[in-house]
């Protein structure tokens, strides 16, 4: 009896975690991999007549337009990430250090506020703000700083502007709650040592929650670069990012090759900022 | 029994059996419902209400749209479904031979809609009849020409396509985001006639594009373009026409279109049936109401955007008629050329020009 209880134990214990684990097997091979897999036989497809071809990656590499979407994408989005964080960081610091206790929870949700809005209406919000005859200009015209409006809608700061406010919001709430693990020893302990509160920030505060910053502003990488809605309403398609280029290439042409080699494309710049941020932080080992 | 009624193996089996049960009810009363709906693939003009309803009440059926933009983009659309989940379809007229290379459109027949009544030029015989059939009636069209505010700007000026790139409107000038009508255009700037370019044209059409985005503010789609002219940013929308200005003019009598003297482009919309509609009947309706004066004159002040009907009898006021400049419609369509409808190797080479235009600083 003992004997067959112990036998059937082990056998248990081993299919549970697969039992719970493939549902979210399942979903990610349905709606990750095998979408994936598609979109790569898809890309090494010619769009007229079918067949194997290499030409859908090759024109990115040969086409400068398609080359300079990309250079556009990566330079945005460093923009966006650097921006959002110089803004988060000391944001998040006020809230988690300087802000009493039970004030915490409603400032985090004021802080937050603008996310319970559309995107779509935020940036067509932005767009209103920063027109020709927006609030801004109005203001800047009005107090006679400048005589003519700025151009400000329809432009890489515009689309900047959108982002950032975004993101800015994303990045608070991952490096507040990093703030907010750390214990109060770590100051005492440091003060204990002779350091004032600058050193104790650059050398022991900073690096503590440098994960957190690393954790929002690989997010703030991935949704930005990806992303279609803020550049196409705030832009002005001024110039044009990876995913505006791969949306112009369903619309009328419907070449869905090309679009997926592009999208793969884009898909390995973001695996790369993966790894090169898993590598720093050591995430794996988590 | 009560045994197997008490195990929770058991329970979540009857539970799952009731599910099963349950979806079956339902997808049966769906496969009714759709034997009764008419599905169309539409342009945002055709989901307006005030178009559908008359025709839903007075067919007692549910017309199911799906809204696209772009031919790739709807037949893409088609290729994903099943033969017959689609009915009826509006698509670029130019486009209507990509439908039909691909084997999906029902021949129309000319004896049960109103071919006579419709404007003579924009019947489209090029591109709506393959082979000796009918597979697209134009129901709708307009111009991609200049469209303008006419307090912010001389209107003397936008009688003539060199005003888009002048040194006098720098700045001033949106151009609308679709490579075809506004390639187009730049055609006509340089003297070349849009249904005979060729790839020895690019340069030159690519001189005049970049001269245009010079000048422009902005490169749109519809609801940016539209926003800028409406709201003050720019004062000219290159590509522009009565689709932009027309459903404003209540709001902002201000803005207006030309057809300049080198011409405007013209566009159109047609209407196609899919071979494997298990709903001909209905969809030969759907077809009829759109192309009758009822249906045209609620099509083209569809709230989305406006645009001229094709049919001629349309039951439009005479308010209506002002704005969309319907009297003056011959001698629009007297200069108008047709719209660019190149090869798909022209095509690509089209839009990777249009491309470069864009990224240009």
């Amino acid at each position: 009896m003992n004997s067959a209880g112990n036998n059937s134990v082990p056998r248990a214990g081993s299919a549970l975690p697969w039992a719970l684990v493939t549902p979210a097997l399942g979903w990610t091979l349905l709606f990750f991999v095998l979408p994936f897999i598609a979109m790569g036989f898809s890309s090494l497809t010619a769009h007229e007549g079918g067949g194997f071809t290499l030409s859908n990656y090759s024109q990115f590499f040969t086409n400068p337009s398609y080359w300079q979407a990309m250079v556009n994408s990566l330079e945005v989005t460093a923009i966006v990430t650097v921006v959002s964080v110089l803004l988060a960081y000391p944001f998040a610091w006020i809230l988690a250090e300087q802000v009493p206790e039970r004030w915490q929870r409603l400032a985090l949700m004021l802080a937050v506020l603008p996310f319970w809005t559309s995107y779509v209406v935020r940036s067509y919000s932005w767009l209103l703000v920063l027109a020709q005859n927006g609030v801004i200009n109005r203001a800047l015209t009005g107090s006679g700083l400048i005589t003519e409006p700025l151009q400000l809608a329809n432009t890489r700061l515009a689309a900047a502007t959108g982002f950032v406010h975004f993101f800015v919001m994303l990045l608070t709430l991952t490096i507040f709650a990093n703030l907010k693990q750390l214990s109060p020893s770590y100051r005492k302990a440091a003060a204990d040592l002779g350091a004032g509160p600058v050193r104790t920030f650059l050398h022991v505060i900073l690096p503590l929650t440098l994960p957190g910053i690393m954790v929002g502003a690989f997010l703030t990488f991935v949704l930005c670069i990806g992303d279609y809605i803020t550049p196409q309403i705030l832009g002005g398609n001024n110039e044009l990012l990876m995913p505006q280029l791969v949306m112009m290439q369903i619309g009328r042409r419907g070449d869905f090759p090309l679009a997926s080699a592009l999208s793969i494309i884009l898909m390995a710049v973001v695996t790369v900022a993966y790894l090169a941020c898993a590598r720093w932080l050591k995430i794996e080992r988590a | 029994m009560s045994v197997k009624s008490g195990n929770p193996l058991c329970i979540l089996k009857r539970h799952l059996h009731a599910a099963c049960a349950a979806t079956a009810l339902l997808l049966g009363a769906g496969n009714l419902a759709e034997a009764a709906d008419l599905n169309a693939l539409i342009w945002c003009d055709h989901s307006d209400p005030a178009l559908l309803q008359p025709f839903e009440e007075a067919n007692n059926v549910k017309v199911n749209v799906k809204e696209f933009e772009g031919t790739g983009a709807g037949l893409a659309i088609v290729e994903q479904s099943q033969p017959g989940d689609w009915d009826v379809m509006v698509i670029d007229s130019i486009d209507v031979p990509r439908g039909v290379e691909k084997g999906l459109f029902e021949p129309l027949p000319e004896d049960k809609l109103p071919f006579a009544d419709l404007f003579p030029q924009v019947k489209m015989d090029g591109s709506t009849v393959v082979g000796g059939k009918r597979y697209g009636i134009t129901e709708k069209f307009g111009y991609n020409t200049i469209g303008f505010n006419k307090t912010k700007v001389d209107p003397a000026d936008m009688q003539s396509l060199a005003s888009l790139t002048s040194d006098k409107y720098k700045g001033k000038v949106a151009i609308y985001d679709y490579y075809l009508p506004v390639i187009g255009m730049a055609a006509l700037a340089i003297g070349k006639k849009t249904a005979e370019l060729t790839e020895a044209d690019l340069p030159a059409l690519k001189d005049e594009l970049l001269k245009m985005k010079a000048n422009a503010k902005l490169v749109g789609e519809v609801t940016a373009s539209q926003t800028a002219l409406a709201t003050g940013e720019v004062d000219i929308l290159v590509g522009g026409g009565e689709w932009v200005t027309a459903g404003l003019a209540k709001e902002n009598p201000a803005l207006d279109f030309s057809i300049p003297k080198e011409g405007a482009v013209l566009w159109s919309q047609s209407l196609a049936m899919f071979k494997d509609s298990k709903n001909k009947d209905m969809a030969l309706k759907f077809i009829q109401y759109i192309m009758s004066p009822e249906g045209q004159a609620r099509l083209a002040t569809s709230s989305c955007y406006w645009g001229m009907p094709a049919n001629t009898k349309a039951a439009l006021t005479d308010d209506q008629k002002k704005v969309l400049r319907f009297d003056e419609q011959p001698g629009f369509l007297a200069r108008a050329q047709a719209y660019p409808a190149p090869n798909a190797d022209l095509d690509k080479k089209m839009q990777d020009m249009w491309t470069e235009m864009l990224q240009a600083k």
